[in-house]
C-alpha cells in the first residue's frame, strides 16, 4: 500500500555534508544559534507531522474532493483539522522573521518541510502554499497600516492568502488582464473583474482569506506596465463580508482536494500594495520563492514515487531473474527488483530524486545566503545563482516529478493503473506543477533568454566555475576522477552551446526560443552531474557504510546511464538551427 | 478529586530504540539486530509516559518534569524531543554498552535517589527488547508503590488512582506516593512537538552523567547467546467446508 517515510538520512546528508550548511549558518547573524542537531530535530518533527497528519488524508481527500455549494467551499474531511494542527505546531511561521512572530529559520529547512508536505499531500499543501510568498510581498510592499493589520496573522497562519492573476483571456500573458480598480473616497480602491484558477480562493480552513489581486487603475498604460497589485480581504476589518464571490470550483485531473476557484470582484474594497502600475514587480518578490516551492513539488512526488516503487518491486514476485544477488536462493519466481529493466528504472528514480534534493536545497540555501549572508559580494553572487537556478528547478524538477511518477507506476504493472495502489494519484497530482506558476516553457524562455543571454552569460559562467571547482577538487580522488573529467567536459559543451546560441540570435532572433527547452534540460543534467560528483567525493572511501556505498553506486549509474542524455540535448540545440514551419491556420 | 497542596515532581524515563516503522534485520553473526543506518526514535510507550507527565503538569498536578535516558550520546536526540514536548530538564546516563533491564533499573534508582520525585512514569516495555521489567525492578529497588500497564491515571488527594489493563478487564489501584507508573497503549495519544517548543527545548538544561558517577556497576549477569529472526510463515491453505476444517484440525494440526 502507498506509504511514506521521510528520507531523513538523505536530508541530513544534503544539509550537513553536501551543503555544509551548519558552518555557513555560523556566518549568518540571523542563524547563529542554529546548528545541525537542532536542524535535524526540526526536520524530524516536521516528518512526524507530514507522515502522521497529512499522509493519511491524501487518498481520501483525492476521492472526496472539494464541494461547492452556494458560494461556499467545503474541503475534504480532515483538511481543516490538519491545517489547525499545522498552525498550532508553528510550521506556518518557520521561515518568517522573529520580529514578525516567525521562528526565523532558514529557507533551507523550509524546503525540507515543503518537500515532505508535497510528498504526503500536495492538494492540502496548496492552501498554505503561497503564504510565505504573500508574507514576503506584504513585508516588502505593504504600508505600515496594512502590515500592522495583516502581517502577524499571515505569519501565524490565522489568515490564508491567495494569488489572483489569471483571467479567462489572460493566462501566461498577464498583460492582457482586465480587472479594474477605481480609487475610492476613503483612500482605498474598489475592484471589479473576474479571476480564474485562484487556488484556495474560497475554503473552510480559515475565517478570513486575503486575496492578492492584479488589476488596472483607470489611468493605467496598456500591457504589463499598467498592472497594479491590491490586497482584498474576504472579510473587511469591521467584520463585513467584502464583495468577493466564489462562482465555482474546477474539476481537475489531480490535486482534487485543493479548491481551484473562480472569483468575482464587484466593487470589492481593497488597498494598493506597492506603487501604482508596478504590480508585477511587487508580485515578483513572491514569485521566486513560489517557483522554488513548485520545483520542490516535483521533488516531493519523485520521492514518493521512488519509495513506493522500491517497496513494491521488492515484494512482487514474477518470472525468474537472469542473475540474483549473491547468496539468494533460487525460487519459482523472483522479486521483480532483480530484473535488469526494473533495476534500471528504480536506480533512475533514486538517482534523480537524490540529485534533485541536493540541487533544490542548494537553491534554498543560496536564497538564505543572499538574504542573510554577512559578506555583500557573496550575497550578490548567491542571489545571481539562485535567480539562475530557480527556473531550472521549477521546470526540470516538475517534469521529472511527473515522468518519474509514470516510471514508478510502470513498476506496479496493472496494479499501478488502479486506484487501490494510489501511485496513479501521484501521477495525476504531479502533473499540474509543470503548468502553473509559469509553465515550464515560460521557465525555459526565462532561463535562456533572460538569465543566460540577458546578462551575456555572466551568471552562467559563475555557476560553471563552481562546477569546475568541484571537478578540480574531485579529480584527485581515485573514485571520482573519471566523473570529474566528464563534468568538466560537459561544462565546456554547455559554454559552447550558450555562446553559439548567443551568436546566432542577431541573425535568427527566434533561434533561442526553439532551443530553450533543450537548453534547460542540458543545464539540468550538467547540474545533476555536479551534484553527483560532489556526493561521490563525500562518499569516497566510506563504502563500508551502506548509505555511502549507495551514493557511490548512484553516482556511477548517473554518469553511465543518465548523463548521456546531455549529448542528445546538445544535438537538439544544434538541430534548432533549422527553422520550424508554421502550422496551417 | 482534590488537588494536592504542592504540585509534585515527576521523573520520566525513556529509551532510544529502533523506530517502529523499521523492518529490522538480524546481523549475519547473530549477535543482535543490525542498527547501522537505521532510524532511531523514542520508544512509543515512553512517548506515552512523556505525554502523561506533560498533561499532569498542564493540570497543575505536577510542577517539574525531569526526563532521564540511559543510553549512548545519541540518546540526547530523544531527550531533546522530550524537552520539546514539555519536560523541563533532562539527564542522560551515558553508556555505549547494551544494558539489561536490571542495570537500567539500578541506574534509574540512583537518579531517583538524587532527584527524589514523587512520581516516576516509564513505558511498560521497550519495543526493541520487549522485556517489560525495568519499571517493576525499579519499584522493587526503590520501594515505591507500582501501577503497571496504566490506562488511566488520576489524582486522589495525596494518592494516585491508576487503572490497569489486565487479562479480562480493568483493575483500579490506589497508590501511595511516591509511586511508579508504567504506561500502556491506551493511556493517552501523544502530541506532536510544536516548532516554537523545539526551538525553546534547545535552551533547556541537559546534563550528562556516567554510570560510574552514580556509583552503579552495570556488569551484567546475562549473556546473549544468539539472536535469530522468527521462522518465515508458511503459506496457508483454503478449506472448502467447515467439516474439512474440523477434519484437518483433528488429523493434521492435531489441536482438537
Amino acid at each position: 500500500m502507498w506509504h511514506y517515510q521521510a528520507p531523513l538520512r538523505d536530508m541530513r546528508f544534503v544539509i550537513e555534508e553536501w551543503l555544509a550548511a551548519p558552518a555557513d549558518w555560523q556566518g549568518m547573524p540571523a542563524f547563529e544559534s542554529l546548528d545541525g542537531e537542532l536542524a535535524a530535530q526540526v526536520i524530524e518533527e516536521a516528518a512526524r507531522f507530514a507522515s502522521g497528519v497529512l499522509a493519511p488524508l491524501n487518498a481520501p481527500g483525492d476521492r472526496q474532493g472539494c464541494r461547492f455549494e452556494n458560494g461556499r467551499v467545503t474541503t475534504p474531511d480532515g483538511f481543516p483539522a490538519a491545517y489547525r494542527a499545522f498552525v498550532e505546531g508553528g510550521w506556518a511561521a518557520l521561515a518568517c522573521a522573529p520580529e514578525d512572530g516567525g521562528q526565523g529559520l532558514p529557507q533551507l529547512l523550509n524546503a525540507a518541510l515543503l518537500e515532505m508536505i508535497y510528498s504526503t499531500n500536495h492538494a492540502w499543501a496548496m492552501y498554505p502554499g503561497i503564504a510565505h510568498g504573500a508574507y514576503e510581498c506584504l513585508r516588502a510592499h505593504g504600508t505600515p497600516e496594512l502590515r500592522e493589520r495583516y502581517l502577524a496573522d499571515i505569519v501565524s497562519g490565522e489568515i490564508l492568502p491567495t494569488m489572483c492573476l489569471t483571467e479567462p483571456q489572460a493566462g501566461s500573458d498577464v498583460g492582457l488582464l482586465r480587472s479594474r480598480a477605481e480609487p475610492a473616497a476613503d483612500g482605498g480602491y474598489r475592484l471589479s473583474g473576474s479571476k480564474l484558477f485562484a487556488s484556495g480562493g474560497e475554503h473552510d480552513l480559515t475565517g478570513n482569506i486575503l486575496h492578492l489581486v492584479l488589476a488596472r487603475l483607470p489611468d493605467a498604460p496598456p500591457g504589463s506596465r499598467g498592472i497594479s497589485l491590491f490586497l482584498v480581504p474576504k472579510l473587511l476589518p469591521d467584520g463585513r463580508r467584502n464583495a468577493v464571490r466564489c462562482d465555482g470550483i474546477e474539476h481537475k485531473l489531480g490535486i482534487r482536494g485543493s479548491a481551484t476557484c473562480t472569483l468575482s470582484f464587484e466593487h470589492a474594497e481593497g488597498w494598493l500594495l506597492g506603487e501604482p502600475h508596478k504590480g508585477l514587480a511587487a508580485m515578483f518578490v513572491m514569485m521566486n520563492s513560489a517557483r522554488l516551492h513548485v520545483g520542490l513539488q516535483g521533488l516531493g512526488h519523485a520521492e514518493a514515487a521512488w519509495q513506493n516503487a522500491a517497496q513494491y518491486a521488492a515484494e512482487r514476485r514474477q518470472m525468474r531473474a537472469v542473475r540474483r544477488p549473491p547468496g539468494r536462493a533460487e525460487a519459482p519466481a523472483d522479486p521483480i527488483h532483480y530484473h535488469p529493466a526494473m533495476r534500471r528504472v528504480l536506480l533512475e528514480l533514486r538517482t534523480l530524486t537524490e540529485g534533485m534534493r541536493a540541487l533544490g536545497y542548494w537553491t534554498a540555501h543560496l536564497l538564505d545566503e543572499a538574504e542573510q549572508g554577512a559578506d555583500p559580494a557573496r550575497r550578490a553572487r548567491a542571489q545571481g545563482r539562485a535567480m539562475l537556478l530557480t527556473p531550472l528547478v521549477k521546470a526540470f524538477f516538475t517534469e521529472q516529478g511527473f515522468r518519474l511518477a509514470s516510471a514508478a507506476l510502470q513498476v506496479f504493472g496493472g496494479y499501478g493503473y488502479v486506484q487501490e495502489y494510489a501511485i496513479e494519484q501521484t501521477l495525476r497530482d504531479s502533473r499540474i506543477a509543470m503548468i502553473y506558476e509559469g509553465s515550464n516553457e515560460i521557465q525555459a524562455n526565462d532561463l535562456l533568454l533572460r538569465k543566460v543571454l540577458g546578462d551575456g552569460g555572466a551568471v552562467l559562467r559563475d555557476l560553471l566555475e563552481e562546477f569546475r571547482a568541484e571537478a578540480e577538487v574531485a579529480a584527485i580522488c581515485p573514485d571520482c576522477a573519471a566523473f570529474a573529467a566528464t563534468l568538466a567536459h560537459y561544462c565546456d559543451c554547455l559554454t559552447t552551446a550558450a555562446e553559439g546560441l548567443a551568436a546566432a540570435t542577431t541573425q535568427d532572433p527566434e533561434r533561442p526560443y526553439r532551443a530553450a527547452g533543450d537548453f534547460l534540460r542540458l543545464l539540468g543534467l550538467v547540474a545533476l552531474a555536479f551534484a553527483w560528483l560532489r556526493s561521490a567525493r563525500l562518499a569516497a572511501g566510506r563504502g563500508g557504510d551502506p548509505f555511502y556505498a549507495g551514493k557511490l553506486e548512484s553516482a556511477a549509474f548517473f554518469f553511465a546511464y543518465l548523463l548521456p542524455e546531455a549529448d542528445h540535448r546538445l544535438a537538439l540545440i544544434e538541430a534548432s538551427r533549422q527553422p520550424l514551419p508554421f502550422l496551417p491556420e | 478529586m482534590t488537588e494536592r497542596e504542592t504540585p509534585m515532581k515527576i521523573l520520566i524515563s525513556l529509551k532510544r530504540v529502533v523506530d517502529y516503522n523499521v523492518k529490522v534485520r538480524v546481523k549475519p553473526d547473530q549477535s543482535g539486530v543490525d542498527l547501522a543506518n537505521v532510524k532511531m526514535s523514542m520508544n512509543p510507550f515512553c512517548e506515552i509516559a512523556v505525554e502523561e507527565a506533560v498533561r499532569l503538569k498542564e493540570r497543575g498536578i505536577a510542577s517539574e518534569i525531569v526526563a532521564v535516558s540511559v543510553g549512548p550520546a545519541a540518546a540526547q536526540e530523544q531527550l531533546r524531543t522530550a524537552l520539546a514536548l514539555g519536560a523541563d530538564r533532562a539527564i542522560l546516563v551515558e553508556t555505549d554498552e547494551e544494558l539489561g533491564s536490571l542495570a537500567v533499573a539500578k541506574l534509574l534508582k540512583a537518579v531517583v535517589d538524587k532527584e527524589q520525585p514523587q512520581l516516576v512514569i516509564t513505558g511498560k516495555q521497550a519495543i526493541d527488547s520487549d522485556n517489560n521489567q525495568t519499571g517493576q525492578m525499579l519499584a522493587a529497588l526503590t520501594g515505591y508503590a507500582q501501577g503497571t500497564f496504566a490506562s488511566k491515571v488520576e489524582q486522589a488527594g495525596d494518592k494516585l488512582k491508576v487503572t490497569r489493563e489486565i487479562d479480562g478487564g480493568l483493575q483500579t489501584l490506589e497508590l501511595s506516593l511516591p509511586a511508579i507508573v508504567t504506561t500502556d497503549l491506551r493511556l493517552n495519544e501523544p502530541r506532536y512537538a510544536s516548532l516554537p517548543n523545539i526551538m525553546k527545548a534547545k535552551k533547556k538544561p541537559l546534563e550528562t552523567v556516567k554510570p560510574a558517577d552514580l556509583g552503579v556497576s552495570v556488569a551484567s549477569t546475562l549473556k546473549v547467546l544468539k539472536v535469530e529472526a522468527p521462522a518465515e510463515r508458511q503459506a496457508g491453505i483454503k478449506v472448502g467446508s467447515v467439516a474439512e476444517l474440523v477434519e484437518k484440525l483433528k488429523s493434521e494440526a492435531k489441536v482438537i
